[in-house]
């Protein structure tokens, strides 16, 4: 068997010894389909061997382009089989951020869903002259399609079956060269900041992280997880392949992309990943569903979850309570926590996680409270995820945890962060200039990300994108992610932009959230008759305010911070949106084309006006252009008294 | 092209077959008013096959006498070669004709499932007693049917309402549950009365799509009626044009386009 350098060997380790073991389950009209590790080989072997049929060869590039599901999973490690690079992409990209990935790593084949993707692949061709063959898991609509470079995954694996003792013995030879210091994937960074970037990991890479990750949660063959975010992402190539191929346990795929609320549930996974806004639209399903039950549930509700947010933490984290409260707590457990863990698909749950953005402190003590233990992990891509995770017990809402085994940590002078680990990825593909300004020549990476070592617990916080960190006039600390996150936590607070580099004050726009507020509204018997209208509604304003209040108290206690508290806002008129530029994909603000095309309003949150008028102009979903216009009313906010040993240490 | 004659290949590389359904100088009459006026048309083995017209033109009748609801005074419809009798619609059903409504006809009260069930309802042969104690026969119809059901269910996206009371859902949404009801009856014919009818672009996009495919797939010859012209042009193969009762025009979408009748019963004429 060798030893396990590859994922092709741990396949083969697995199928030997969890033989019997579910690999995969996939729901399929209404029934959920399973294969098992040893079937799995099967699969993976016909496809390499059809893979050699098409004639791939080795060191090509291979784009993988679908929704989560055992094919697609299949195809990576049997492309890595035949020595070929799987190169997965998100599904959702429109055809031109298709061809810039596609074209960059000069993709000989393209492993793709359905005709949605087929289309978009055609209409880009002629830009890809290394693109020979596509091969479509789905064949509806495809029928009339020129088939003369064109399969069908089954016929490919069918001819892989029907393969002779050449072809066998040649896939043989190409799977046993892979050594670890080989390229495992390449995974395409989502491109905040420019184009995206090819990051190359290593079988080093991959399997490193995943022994050394899945030690550290104890994860064992017997854990189940629900595959439901992109592949192209790191975090899923890592849980659904690098975990799973090294613990043997199953990959479950959701039956469609909007099932995944209830396949969670039916699946019930032992291991979890989401990240916050997922959380955090649980919470506000749950309460509006609670909102609307009878009394006497409301009531026991209620009751039960103040008991939780007092003392569930504690019980999850084995900490003494008190006997009176621990007996109360197993009741509600029966009559609360375990039906709300069972709806959210969460029964089962022995460690789950989030990463990706800060999550409000409520959101996550709720889930806790529930006795579901949800930590943070900090990582990236060119980490291979890990860079630092929450241990059992040691779980908090502000930090993102210590550094994870095999990975070191050091803060440089200007507080960015930088690590070293055996996850740390070979290179950006064909782009040394990247890679160099991102990994020095001792292999520390930096994270672009500012933060700092808390001082007794070792626990990692991060405060803010480097880039976006600043100063105002007073030369106190400016971290607007840090406020907004703050601000957002509010249900009622969709987005936040604040502003203060260089001035004299901290200001924010701020995005109602429509589901929320409206909610709000209808049960208040307002009646608006737009997002606009709703928006500039005076009791609106008075309740962001107080929330803006509330923020700058809790900023006053901190003593980097205490500088950021807002002293103006206003409520904008539309809903920031990608469509048009003023967040990315992954809707992250983008601040720069905010303030330019904002400009008038930041001018008046600081010249002190009262209101002012302006004209936006939007784009429609289909892409047609309008413009909206709206007079903004400007509000001051309180601002607390800081305590002079804070602007000391603010310095 | 002589789309009349038989057999013919379209603009886009489909062979479609012979003559599948035909009608003779049709004429229905409500009283003293006329609907359907002495009118002829054929409708071809796996075509798309469109009857379009302005209010009132006698569409919606037209397609209530091919399912077999209202019964000409005079005039034949032929089916597959043979004279078709004066059938009730449940028979005209069996012999492989669905079809949908133009104001959604499902169970508000039922489950998506158990509404597209009801479409495989000419397929279940079990007797009443089987069905009641669940054994047999019964058992084995409905694992089959419910094989059919979610094959449908798969093909028209919609795994994610199949257990969502229908009355809850949105009204595109309700109108592809029609269509998921009428397809698992695996029809050879499929009436359309107004697919589109209400729908906000993307969702006729979808449908437009959805019926491309279906006549892909399965093969399946479909006769709609559609008032969204667009869509009537790119979806089918041939148009009849009515206008108070009477045909005014027959032949591929660019013949009925340079048709001065149709152009006229569309823009009106100066008197």
């Amino acid at each position: 068997m060798g030893e396990l350098t590859s994922l092709p060997r741990l396949l083969d380790r697995n199928a030997t010894r969890f033989a019997s073991r579910p690999a995969y389950r996939e729901k399929e009209l209404g029934i959920w389909q399973s294969w098992t590790w040893a079937e799995t080989a099967e699969e993976v072997e016909a496809l390499a061997l059809g893979l050699l049929g098409i004639g791939v060869e080795a060191g090509d590039h291979v784009a993988i382009v679908g929704r989560n599901r055992p094919h697609f999973y299949w195809s990576m490690v049997a492309a890595q089989c035949v020595g070929a690079v799987p190169v997965p992409v998100y599904q959702d990209s429109v055809a031109e951020e298709i061809a810039y990935v596609l074209e960059h790593c000069g993709a000989r084949l393209a492993i793709v869903e359905d005709q949605e993707q087929v289309d978009k692949i055609i209409e880009i061709k002629d830009r890809l002259p290394a693109l020979t063959d596509i091969i479509y898991v789905d064949p509806r609509g495809l029928r009339k399609y020129d088939h003369t470079r064109m399969t069908s995954f089954a016929k490919v694996q069918a001819d892989g079956r029907a393969a002779d003792k050449a072809r066998r013995s040649a896939l043989a030879g190409r799977r046993d060269v892979a050594g670890y210091d080989d390229t495992c994937v390449m995974l395409y960074t989502s491109g905040t900041t420019g184009r995206p970037k090819g990051v190359v990991l290593s079988n080093r890479n991959i399997i490193e992280t995943s022994k050394a990750s899945a030690a550290f949660d104890k994860l064992t063959e017997d854990e189940s997880i629900l595959a439901y975010l992109p592949m192209a992402w790191v975090g899923d190539f890592i849980f659904s392949v690098g975990q799973a191929y090294w613990c043997g346990f199953c990959t479950n795929c959701p039956e469609s992309t909007t099932t995944m609320y209830e396949n969670l549930h039916e699946i019930g996974p032992t291991y979890f990943f989401a990240p916050p806004r997922y959380f955090e639209e649980r919470i506000t399903i749950l309460s509006i569903r609670m909102e609307d039950a009878g009394a006497l549930k409301r009531r026991m509700y209620q009751r039960f979850m103040k008991l939780a947010a007092r003392v569930g933490p504690k019980v999850l984290d084995g900490e003494t309570v008190n006997l009176w409260d621990r007996v109360k707590y197993a009741v509600g457990n029966v009559l609360v926590y375990r039906p709300v863990r069972n709806r959210a698909g969460m029964s089962n749950v022995r460690v789950a996680y989030t990463a990706g953005e800060a999550i409000g402190p409520e959101i996550f003590e709720f889930w806790r409270s529930l006795g579901i233990n949800l930590k943070q992990l900090y990582g990236q891509t060119e980490a291979a995820v890990f860079i630092t995770q929450q241990p059992d017990n040691e779980v908090r809402a502000d930090t993102v945890g210590v550094p994870s085994p095999g990975v070191e940590l050091r803060i440089a002078e200007t507080g960015e962060v930088f690590y070293r680990s055996p996850g740390v990825f070979v290179e950006y593909y064909k782009n040394a200039e990247s890679t160099a300004d991102t990994k020095d020549a001792d292999g520390w990476v930096a994270t672009g990300d500012a933060g700092f070592i808390e001082d007794g617990t070792g626990h990692l916080r991060i405060i803010d994108r480097a880039k976006d960190v600043g100063k105002l006039d007073s030369g106190a600390l400016f971290a607007p992610k840090y406020v907004e996150n703050k601000l957002k936590f509010f249900p009622n607070i969709l987005e936040a932009v604040v502003h203060g580099a260089d001035r004299a004050f901290c200001t924010a726009f701020i995005n109602i959230d429509l589901t929320a507020v409206g909610n709000w509204a209808e049960r208040n018997n307002i009646a608006y008759g737009s997002y606009q209208e709703l928006a500039g509604h005076p009791q609106v304003l008075a309740a962001i305010q107080d929330h803006v209040e509330e923020v700058n108290r809790s900023l006053a206690t901190d003593d980097m911070l205490s500088g950021c508290q807002i002293h103006r806002f206003l409520v904008l008129h539309k809903e920031l949106d990608a469509d048009d530029g003023e967040l990315t994909r992954t809707r992250k603000v983008r601040r720069k084309i905010i303030g330019e095309k904002f400009h008038d309003l930041v001018t008046a949150l600081y010249d002190g006006s009262e209101r002012v008028s302006t004209e936006t102009e939007v784009t429609y979903e289909d892409g047609r252009k309008g413009s909206i216009k709206a007079t903004l009313e400007i509000r001051d906010a309180k601002v607390m008294p800081v305590e002079a040993k804070a602007l000391e240490a603010a310095e | 092209m002589n789309a009349m004659a038989g057999n013919y290949t379209t603009l886009d590389g489909r062979k479609i077959g012979g003559v599948m359904m035909e009608m003779k100088n049709i004429t229905l009459k409500f009283g003293g008013v006329t609907a359907i006026a002495d009118i002829s048309f054929d409708i071809h083995e796996g075509e798309i096959r469109a009857i379009i017209g302005p209010n009132g033109a006698g569409k919606s009748s037209m397609l209530n006498v091919i399912s077999g609801f209202y019964h000409p005074q005079e005039g034949e419809v032929w089916f597959r070669g043979e004279k078709r009798p004066t059938m009730k619609p449940y028979q005209v059903a069996r012999q492989g004709v669905a079809r949908t409504f133009q104001n959604i006809a499902l169970f508000d009260g039922m489950s998506v499932l158990d509404n597209i069930m009801t479409g495989r309802l000419t397929h279940m042969k079990a007797s009443m007693f089987s069905q009641a104690i669940w054994w047999g026969k019964a058992e084995r119809e409905e694992v089959e049917n419910r094989a059919v059901v979610e094959r449908i269910i798969d093909f028209l996206e919609i795994q994610h309402i199949r257990k969502t009371p229908v009355g809850r859902l949105p009204y595109g949404l309700k109108k592809r549950v029609e269509l998921a009801r009428a397809l698992v009856a695996e029809p050879r014919l499929l009436l359309l009365d107004e697919p589109m009818a209400g729908m906000n672009v993307e969702e006729k996009e979808d449908m437009s799509r959805f019926i491309l495919d279906v006549n892909d797939e399965f093969g399946t010859t479909i006769c709609l009626i559609e008032h969204d012209m667009g869509v009537v042009m790119d979806l089918s193969d041939r148009v009849v044009v009515m206008d108070y009762g009477r045909k005014i025009g027959d032949g591929t979408p660019g013949e009925v386009r340079t048709n001065q009748d149709v152009i006229d019963a569309y823009l009106g004429v100066e008197h």
